[in-house]
């Protein structure tokens, strides 16, 4: 019996993929630790500020974790919802956490709170990269209907693992607003095959820039979160000169095969995949098991 | 404020910076030590190939140059919004340059960063604001988004927007409201070559932003916010 | 945003957890908190919503709410972003059923 990862709250994911049970949330709704901007412009709050974190343990090793509320203005970062973000991130280091679990659905920026958004965005990326050079494994879940997009897109690529479902989403500017800018021809936001080829699961794990596509399934992601944080027991977590001279490498490799291509479909066809327009069809073990001779095996 | 001429201000002791395609590189004497300097210039946007050429001026710093300085000097328009950036993988390249200015702040190098010109949210967020502290000029543009196009994504009437900012340096654009909260640390006017080596020789690897934005008033919450998660305490009151 | 205050006093039904919450707040939907708190007996009910002007269907709505429950010595608070009544109610059926006594 499946559960849809998609289709739960940030609650409910962040209870079904931690052991059960084992859940403590910090500054939970009770205590309204809610947004301080938003009533200036009309606009509701949420008693947790859109984001849940706490602590508690996943297969047994203590975890700290936060989901954030893709339902609640998108996902998106105001001044409170980041500082719960960089607490925990800060608390998981004081109390030497085992590993630290983000439940990432955002937009990025909360453009109602701009200004306090942004830097919140950058105090959380310090936050990620701090952790990790206190030797706790940062790991990013993304498998929400908004996707993690804008500047929590990048802070996703500063945790030492993303685990996607397909349904996912990973990139930096959404469709629409590359679409305001530069027009349909440039990107077309309402064709929903290009996004998910462009920006969606299966792409970024070819590409290298996740490390495991699980089916939509709050036990999926849990299984994969378990086991990724097990890979990096007695493994270094912090960023080192030698693996960012190794993607700085990748990075450039990327642009060299494949930045003439026009469409996803093209870098997945020069990756060795026979036929690329059948990626979309696979379920997530077959097109793991598909992918694995030809993806871009990204460093974390 | 063109690169040559802010080069020369801030680097009166000399410096040998080239421009590229809008991406700045060289080092500059500051205060008889050699800094190395990167940034960008022509308000740019920061696509994929601006962001790696960015980070690998700084790992061959980590590289070859322990314990040099490091200024980033900022002008841009923001990330760059193409189908092609994005199917690449620009929050990639983004966060690179990120934890490459991450990875020197670890080895204890100095990271200066300073808007000179045009600052915009993802133009900035892995440059200038991953500095050990960011530094603006006084006619600098900071902001995340134009009113305009913010009042018509939030849905808030831009007349509404507008009287906000007055009060309210969350909405606003420009330095002085990014440094009531804390994310610009002192705004620069006069001489530019003594603040800067002030700012080196106080630079170091905490983030203080939020303690700042409380102190100056400018953001309340989040320091609080943290402190509380932090000691498993409410929230102190203000 | 509108805020609506409601009370009911001679409740008889006491919650067994101290807080819970249901729902979220985005388009359409809402989020409710339910509390334990000692209000001698009675059941306040605060409602922020992004609705203006609704007022005599939240009433109703909430007083057919109290008279299907009688809680007693219970906080309900809601923000809301335009839920109708079929879909407050159903939150607010929830937000009991998660923490009341077996009766």
């Amino acid at each position: 019996m499946t559960s849809s990862y998609l289709e739960a709250n940030a609650r409910e994911r962040i209870m079904q993929v931690l052991d059960a049970g084992s859940f403590e949330e910090f500054l939970p709704p009770s205590k309204r630790v809610v947004s301080p901007h938003l009533g200036q412009l009309d606009a509701p709050v949420s008693f947790d500020d859109g984001v849940v974190v706490g602590r508690g343990s996943l297969n047994s090793a203590k975890v700290f974790a936060a989901a954030q509320e893709g339902g609640f203005m998108g996902g998106a970062v105001g001044e409170v919802h980041g500082a719960k973000l960089v607490g925990l991130l800060k608390r998981a280091v004081q109390e030497q956490a085992e590993g630290v679990i983000l439940l990432l659905e955002t937009g990025g920026v909360r453009l109602h709170e701009a200004n306090a958004g942004l830097i919140a965005v950058s105090e959380v990326m310090r936050a990620v990269l701090d952790t990790r050079a206190a030797g706790i494994p940062v790991i990013v879940l993304v498998g929400g209907s908004n996707g993690c997009f804008g500047g929590m897109g990048i802070v996703a690529r500063c945790a030492n693992a993303i685990i996607m479902s397909e349904e996912g989403r990973l990139a930096m500017s959404g469709p629409e607003v590359i679409e305001t800018a530069n027009g349909v021809e440039e990107f077309d936001s309402r064709d929903r095959a290009l996004v998910w080829r462009t920006t969606g699961g299966k792409h970024r794990y070819l590409l290298g820039d996740c490390h495991g596509i699980v089916a939509d399934d709050t036990a999926a992601f849990r299984e994969a979160a378990t086991r990724t944080l097990q890979g990096f027991k007695n493994n270094p977590t912090a960023l080192s000169l030698q693996a960012l001279e190794a993607e700085q490498a990748m990075l450039e490799q990327r642009i060299a095969r494949f930045g003439d291509a026009a469409d996803p479909l093209e870098i997945w066809q020069r990756l060795g995949i026979d036929k690329p327009q059948d990626i979309a069809m696979l379920e997530a073990a077959a097109f793991t098991a598909l992918a694995e001779p030809h993806r871009v095996k990204g460093q974390p | 404020m063109s690169w040559q001429t802010l080069a020369d201000d801030l680097f009166p002791q000399g410096h040998s910076i080239t421009e590229k395609a809008d991406f700045l590189s060289g080092t500059a004497q500051v205060d008889g030590e050699v800094v190395t300097i990167v940034g960008t210039t022509g308000h740019t946007p920061i696509g994929i190939e601006i962001a790696l050429s960015q980070a690998q001026a700084i790992l061959q710093t980590v590289r070859d140059h322990p314990g040099r300085g490091i200024v980033i000097l900022v002008d841009t328009q923001g990330q760059r919004l193409r189908h092609r950036d994005e199917m690449l993988g620009i929050n990639s390249y983004m966060a690179h340059l990120g934890k490459c200015i991450a990875l020197a702040r670890q080895q204890g190098h100095k990271i200066i960063g300073l808007v000179y010109d045009q600052a915009l949210s993802g133009g900035f967020i892995t440059s200038g604001l991953m500095a050990d502290a960011c530094y603006a000029l006084p006619n600098a543009t900071i902001r995340v988004m134009g009113l305009p196009a913010m009042a018509r994504i939030t849905k808030v009437p831009e007349e509404r927007l507008v009287e906000l900012a007055k009060s309210n340096p969350v909405f606003a654009p420009g330095p002085e409201n990014y440094h009531r909260m804390g994310g610009v640390a002192e705004i620069w006017s006069g001489d530019l070559a003594a603040q800067l080596v002030q700012a080196l020789a106080t630079a170091d690897d905490t983030d203080r932003r939020a303690a700042v934005g409380l102190q100056r008033g400018g953001r309340n919450w989040s320091q609080r916010v943290v402190d509380a998660i932090v000691s498993g305490n409410d929230v102190r009151p203000l | 945003m509108e805020t609506l205050n409601y009370r009911f006093e001679n409740g008889t039904r006491k919650l067994s957890a101290k807080a819970e919450l249901v729902g979220v707040v985005s388009s359409g939907n809402l989020e409710v908190l339910i509390e334990a708190v000692d209000l001698q007996g009675g059941c306040s009910v605060e409602i922020k919503t992004a609705a203006r002007g609704f007022g005599a269907i939240w009433e109703a709505v909430i007083g057919d709410f109290h008279k299907r429950w009688q809680l007693a010595d219970t906080r309900i608070s809601i923000n809301d972003m335009g839920a109708t009544p079929a879909v407050v109610s159903l939150r607010l059926d929830q937000a009991v059923e998660s923490v009341v006594e077996a009766k």
